[in-house]
C-alpha cells in the first residue's frame, strides 16, 4: 500500500459525531496551498467523501451541484458501489467549495466522464482501509478478507466486523495510491445500474426549505437590484431619498459596476460581469420589490443603447452577400463542385434566435460579509469560479470565503455565471449585514447569458446518384475579428465534416451588446437542428430515404481526423440510428394525411443520440407531437435509470420548448419580460416519449445535454414531410407553426 | 389586521395588504415549500388552496384571502405525506423539484374534483403548471398512479382534523385535501 505525497503532509483525525459514532476524518494542512493551485492537483483523499458512523450510516459527500440532474445521487452511487455497503445504509451531504474534491464543476455532462474513475477509486480506497482495519484487528492477512454489505469478512475463520465498528481504526490506516486500487468487475455491481431515487425527494415533496431562494440568515436583509437594461450601462444617478423613505426600506445605493474586460469575454471563468445599477435592500422582499415600482433612475447606456434585433438580421443578410470574412475549415473544393451542371444544388438560409434560460427558480444568492470574511448560500454550477470571482472583486483570500453550494432549481448552463455572487456579495458588504438578493422572473430573462443566436446560410449538392458531395456554410454569427460571442461560435469539425469530400465553413461577425451563454447543449442545441435540418433537405433532394441517407453518409470512409482533432465514432451513431429506426417503425407505418415521422441524430458531450418524432399538422399549422423515439450510446453503464430516462424526456421537452422561444432587443435592451414571451411547453403538449439506451462496451459518458439537440430538427423535418413546408426560422412561430 | 387560517392554524397579518399570499406564506410564516417562479401567475409554482381552490399565492393580495382557509404543501396531510406525494416519490417525478409543491397543490385539487381522471382531464388541470425540467410525463402517471392509491371518495382537509395515528392508514386512507367550493 502506497502512500500519497498528500498523506505524508497530512494528519489523521478521529472526530466524534453528534450522534457519538466515530467517522473517518482526514484533514489536511495541504488544503490552503492547494486552495490557491489549480483543482486537479490535489489527489482525492477518500476521508472527505466518506463517514462511517458507528452504527454503520455510511454518509457520503455529494461534490457536484444538484440542479435537476440526480447528480447528488450518481456521485454517491459510484463511491458507495466501491466501497461496498448497502444503498439503503447512505446518507448524502452536500459539499461546500472546496478544492480537495477536485473540480467541482457542473456542465457539458461532464460528471459522469469526469468522475466515473475518481469516485470509484475512493469508495475501493475506503474499503481498502476497512479491509485493512479489519486484517490488523484479527492478525490475518488483507488478502483473506473480503467485504459486503458494509461488513469485512474472513471467511477462513468465520470472522466478521462491521464497517462501523471498524471505522475509527480504518481512519489510522495509511490512505492507498487511489489509482493503484482494484475496482469491481461490472458484473458484481450491484448499486450501478439500480434506480435510486433522489436523496432530497423526501423534503423536495414536502416542501422543506432546500433551495437557495429558502436560505434564511439570522438578521438578513432582502434585496432587489435593478440591472442596468443595457449592457455595458451605468446608473447615473436616482431618487434614492424617495425610496430610502419608503416602508420597510433600510437602504437604497447605486452600484457603479466596473466594465467587463472585454466585449467578448468569456463569462465563465473570466469575469462574469459586476454591471452598475440601483440596490434597494428592504426588512422585507416584497417591500424591498414594491419600492423599486417607484425607482427612478437616469441610465447613461453608452455604445450599445441603439442595438436592435431587426437591423442585426439586416446585417447579417448584407453579411451574406458578402466574402465571409474567415475561413474556419476547408475541404476539398466546394466551388468547383456547385459549378458542374450535372448536380442539384440546395441553398437555404437558417435563422438562429436568442434565447433565455429561464430556470424556475429565478435566480438568487445569499451573502454574509462580516470583518473582512465572506459567506455565501447560492446553487452554483461552477461554485469554487465564483469564489474566486467574488475574492478578486471584494479583494478578499478564498479562504475567507466560504460557498455553500445549495440545491438548484434547474440550472441548464444558467447558473454557470456566478454573477450574483458578485452582486449579493457586494451589497452585504456595502450594507455591512446578510442579504437575500432575489431577482425577479423579470430580471431573469432579461439578464441572461443568452444562448446566441445566428445565421447559417447553407448551401449543398447532391449528385445523380444521390451522393452528398459539397457542403457550404457561410456562418454569420455576433463578434469582433476572430472572437465570437462567448459560445457563440461554431464548430468547425461538427458532423459532416469529414464524411463529405468538398466540405467548408466560413465565418462572419457583427457586433454584439448582449451577454451570451452555455445552455444546455450549447453549440449542439443550434447546430444540430441547422446541420440534420439541411442534411434532411439534401436526402429529399436526392429522393432517398432520409434514415439510408444518413447511413450511406455514415458508412462513407471519412477523412482522416487531424492532429488533436476529435470526431464521432460512426459505428456508434449507425448504430443508435438503426435502433431509433426499429423502435419506432421508420418507414414501416401507415400514416394519415398530415402526419409523418422526421429524424434527426447529433453527437455531443460524448453522447450519441438519435430521435424520431411523429407528428401532426392541421391546417390551421398547429403541431401536434404524437410520440418521440430516442436512441442513445452513451457507453457501457447506465448508473441510475430511472434518472436516465427522465433526463432524456427532460432533454426532449426542453428541445421542444426551444422552438417557440425568441429573445430580441430593442433600444438595446431585451423585449421579453417573463414566461408569457417567453413561453415553454405544459403538459398538455408534451408528448410521450420511448427512451432506449443500447450500451456499448465504452465508458459510461453524460446523457442531459446530447439527449436535447437532435429533436428540433427530428421535429422539423417530420413538419416537412407532412406539410412540405421547411423551418428555417426559429421559434417557428415566425413561420406560423405552432404546438396545439 | 387581516385574520386567516393557514394549514388549520389561525394567523394574523398587519402589514401591506397589497403584499401577495405568496411573500406572507414564505417570509412572514416561513413556510417555504410554496415557490416563487413567475410572480404573474403563469407558471404555477406557488399554487395553494385557498377555501379547497387551487389558486396562485404570487398574485393573490393577503387582503384577498381574509377569514379563509389557505393550504400549503407543509399542510396537505395530518402525517406529512400524502397520497399523491407517494405517487410523486415511487415515481420518481422530481428533477430539480422546484415546481413539484405547485404541480403536487395542483394535482390534489384535481383529484377532489375528479378521483379517476383521464389523460385530458389531467392535462386540463395541470396546464397551468410549468416544469421547465420537463417531468410531465411522470407528474401525469403519478396522479393516475394516486388515484389507484386515494379511495374515491376524499376526506375533509387535515389540516382542520386531527391527525391519525396510524401513518400508514393516514397515509392511504383519508385524502386529506380541502374539499371544492360547490
Amino acid at each position: 500500500m502506497k502512500k500519497t505525497n498528500l498523506n505524508r503532509r497530512s494528519f489523521l483525525q478521529v472526530t466524534a459525531l453528534a450522534g457519538g459514532g466515530l467517522m473517518l476524518g482526514l484533514y489536511t494542512k495541504a488544503g490552503t496551498a492547494l486552495a490557491q493551485g489549480p483543482p486537479r492537483m490535489a489527489p482525492l483523499v477518500p476521508s472527505d467523501f466518506i463517514s462511517i458512523a458507528s452504527n454503520g450510516i455510511v454518509t457520503l459527500t455529494a461534490k457536484n451541484s444538484e440542479i435537476g440532474q440526480n447528480v447528488f445521487n450518481t456521485l454517491p452511487m459510484l463511491i458507495a458501489e466501491e466501497l461496498d455497503v448497502d444503498w439503503k445504509d447512505v446518507k448524502i451531504v452536500r459539499a461546500d467549495a472546496d478544492n480537495k474534491y477536485g473540480p467541482q464543476f457542473t456542465g457539458g455532462s461532464s460528471a459522469t466522464p469526469m468522475n466515473w474513475e475518481p469516485m470509484r477509486q475512493v469508495g475501493a480506497a475506503g474499503r481498502q482501509m476497512l479491509i485493512a482495519a479489519a486484517a490488523q484487528t484479527w492478525g490475518v492477512a488483507p488478502e483473506e478478507c473480503s467485504t459486503a454489505s458494509g461488513r469485512v469478512h474472513h471467511k477462513a475463520s468465520n470472522r466478521s466486523l462491521s464497517y462501523g465498528e471498524l471505522a475509527s481504526k480504518a481512519a489510522t490506516m495509511p490512505v492507498p495510491d487511489l489509482r493503484a486500487v482494484k475496482l469491481k468487475d461490472s458484473k458484481d455491481y450491484k448499486i450501478i445500474g439500480t434506480s435510486t431515487i433522489n436523496a432530497e425527494t423526501r423534503d423536495i415533496l414536502t416542501g422543506k426549505p432546500i433551495f437557495g431562494i429558502d436560505v434564511k440568515v439570522p438578521g438578513m436583509l432582502y434585496a432587489v437590484f435593478q440591472r442596468t437594461p443595457v449592457l455595458g450601462g451605468k446608473a447615473v444617478s436616482a431618487n434614492l431619498d424617495a425610496i430610502k423613505a419608503l416602508k420597510g426600506v433600510k437602504h437604497a445605493f447605486i452600484v457603479e459596476g466596473r466594465p467587463l474586460r472585454s466585449d467578448y469575454t468569456n463569462y465563465l471563468f473570466e469575469d462574469p460581469g459586476f454591471e452598475s445599477g440601483v440596490a434597494i435592500v428592504a426588512d422585507s422582499w416584497w417591500a424591498a420589490r414594491s419600492a423599486r415600482e417607484r425607482l427612478e433612475v437616469k441610465w447613461d447606456f453608452g455604445k450599445w443603447g441603439a442595438q436592435d434585433s431587426v437591423e442585426n438580421a439586416k446585417k447579417a443578410q448584407a453579411l451574406s452577400q458578402q466574402s465571409p470574412a474567415r475561413t474556419l475549415r476547408q475541404d476539398g473544393d466546394v466551388d468547383t463542385i456547385f459549378k458542374r451542371d450535372d448536380i442539384k444544388v440546395i441553398k437555404s438560409p437558417y435563422v438562429i434566435p436568442f434565447i433565455a434560460h429561464g430556470t424556475m427558480e429565478p435566480q438568487n444568492c445569499t451573502a454574509h460579509y462580516k470583518d473582512g470574511k465572506l459567506e455565501i448560500w447560492v446553487a452554483s454550477q461552477i461554485p469554487q469560479s465564483g469564489r474566486t470571482m467574488v475574492g478578486q472583486l471584494l479583494n478578499l483570500p478564498e479562504k475567507d470565503i466560504t460557498v455553500h453550494n445549495v440545491r438548484g432549481g434547474g440550472g441548464f448552463g444558467r447558473r454557470a455565471y456566478n454573477d450574483l455572487m458578485l452582486d449579493a456579495a457586494w451589497i452585504s458588504k456595502t450594507v455591512g449585514a446578510p442579504v437575500k438578493l432575489i431577482w425577479s422572473r423579470e430580471d431573469d430573462i432579461q439578464h441572461d447569458y443568452y444562448r446566441c443566436g445566428g445565421f447559417q446560410f447553407m448551401k449543398g449538392a447532391v449528385d445523380k446518384e444521390g451522393k452528398l458531395i459539397a457542403w457550404h456554410d457561410h456562418f454569420v454569427g455576433y463578434g469582433e475579428g476572430n472572437a465570437f460571442a462567448h459560445d457563440g461560435g461554431f464548430i468547425p469539425n461538427e458532423f459532416p465534416a469529414r464524411y463529405v469530400a468538398n466540405y467548408q465553413v466560413k465565418s462572419s461577425v457583427m457586433p454584439l451588446g448582449l451577454k451570451t451563454g452555455a445552455l444546455r447543449a450549447p453549440y449542439s442545441n443550434s447546430t444540430a437542428w441547422v446541420i440534420q435540418s439541411f442534411i434532411d433537405e439534401l436526402a429529399h433532394a436526392a429522393g432517398k430515404d432520409p434514415v439510408q441517407f444518413r447511413l450511406d453518409l455514415l458508412t462513407t470512409t471519412p477523412l482522416p481526423l487531424a492532429a488533436r482533432e476529435a470526431g464521432l465514432d460512426a459505428s456508434r451513431m449507425i448504430g443508435v440510428i438503426k435502433l431509433v429506426a426499429e423502435k419506432s417503425g421508420w418507414a414501416k407505418r401507415q400514416l394519415p394525411k398530415g402526419t409523418a415521422m422526421g429524424v434527426a441524430f447529433h453527437f455531443s458531450h460524448r453522447g450519441y443520440f438519435a430521435e424520431v418524432a411523429e407528428v401532426t399538422v392541421n391546417a390551421n399549422k398547429k403541431i401536434k407531437v404524437n410520440k418521440v423515439w430516442v436512441a442513445a450510446d452513451i457507453g457501457s453503464q447506465i448508473i441510475n435509470p430511472s434518472s436516465a430516462e427522465t433526463q432524456a424526456q427532460g432533454a426532449v421537452i426542453d428541445g421542444l420548448s426551444e422552438m417557440i422561444q425568441e429573445i430580441t432587443l430593442e433600444k438595446g435592451a431585451v423585449v421579453q419580460s417573463n414566461y408569457h414571451q417567453h413561453p415553454m411547453l405544459r403538459m398538455s403538449q408534451a408528448p410521450p416519449i420511448e427512451v432506449h439506451f443500447l450500451k456499448t462496451n465504452n465508458p459510461p459518458t453524460g446523457l442531459g445535454e446530447p439527449a436535447l439537440p437532435p429533436i428540433l430538427p427530428a421535429v422539423c423535418n417530420a413538419i416537412f414531410t407532412a406539410t412540405g413546408e421547411r423551418i428555417r426560422t426559429m421559434p417557428m412561430t415566425k413561420q406560423g407553426f405552432s404546438f396545439a | 389586521m387581516i385574520n386567516l387560517k393557514v394549514n388549520g392554524k389561525n394567523q394574523q397579518f398587519d402589514g401591506d395588504p397589497e403584499m401577495p399570499l405568496l411573500w406572507v406564506l414564505r417570509d412572514e410564516l416561513d413556510l417555504k415549500g410554496t415557490k416563487f417562479g413567475c410572480g404573474m401567475g403563469v407558471c404555477g409554482a406557488c399554487t395553494v388552496h385557498v377555501n379547497g381552490q387551487p389558486t396562485r399565492a404570487c398574485f393573490t393580495p393577503v387582503s384577498a384571502v381574509a377569514n379563509k382557509s389557505v393550504t400549503t404543501i407543509e399542510g396537505i396531510s395530518p402525517d406529512g405525506w400524502h397520497p399523491v406525494q407517494a405517487a410523486w416519490q415511487e415515481l420518481d417525478v422530481a428533477q430539480c423539484g422546484y415546481c413539484q409543491a405547485g404541480q403536487i397543490m395542483s394535482a390534489c385539487a384535481l383529484l377532489v374534483k375528479t378521483p379517476k381522471p383521464t389523460d385530458a382531464e389531467i392535462d386540463t388541470a395541470m396546464n397551468g403548471n410549468l416544469c421547465r425540467c420537463g417531468t410531465y410525463l411522470r407528474i401525469r402517471a403519478a396522479i393516475h398512479k394516486a388515484a389507484e392509491m386515494t379511495p374515491a371518495k376524499t376526506a375533509n382537509t387535515s389540516a382542520n382534523k386531527p391527525a391519525n395515528k396510524s401513518a400508514n392508514n393516514a397515509t392511504r386512507a383519508g385524502a386529506p385535501l380541502l374539499p371544492s367550493k360547490k
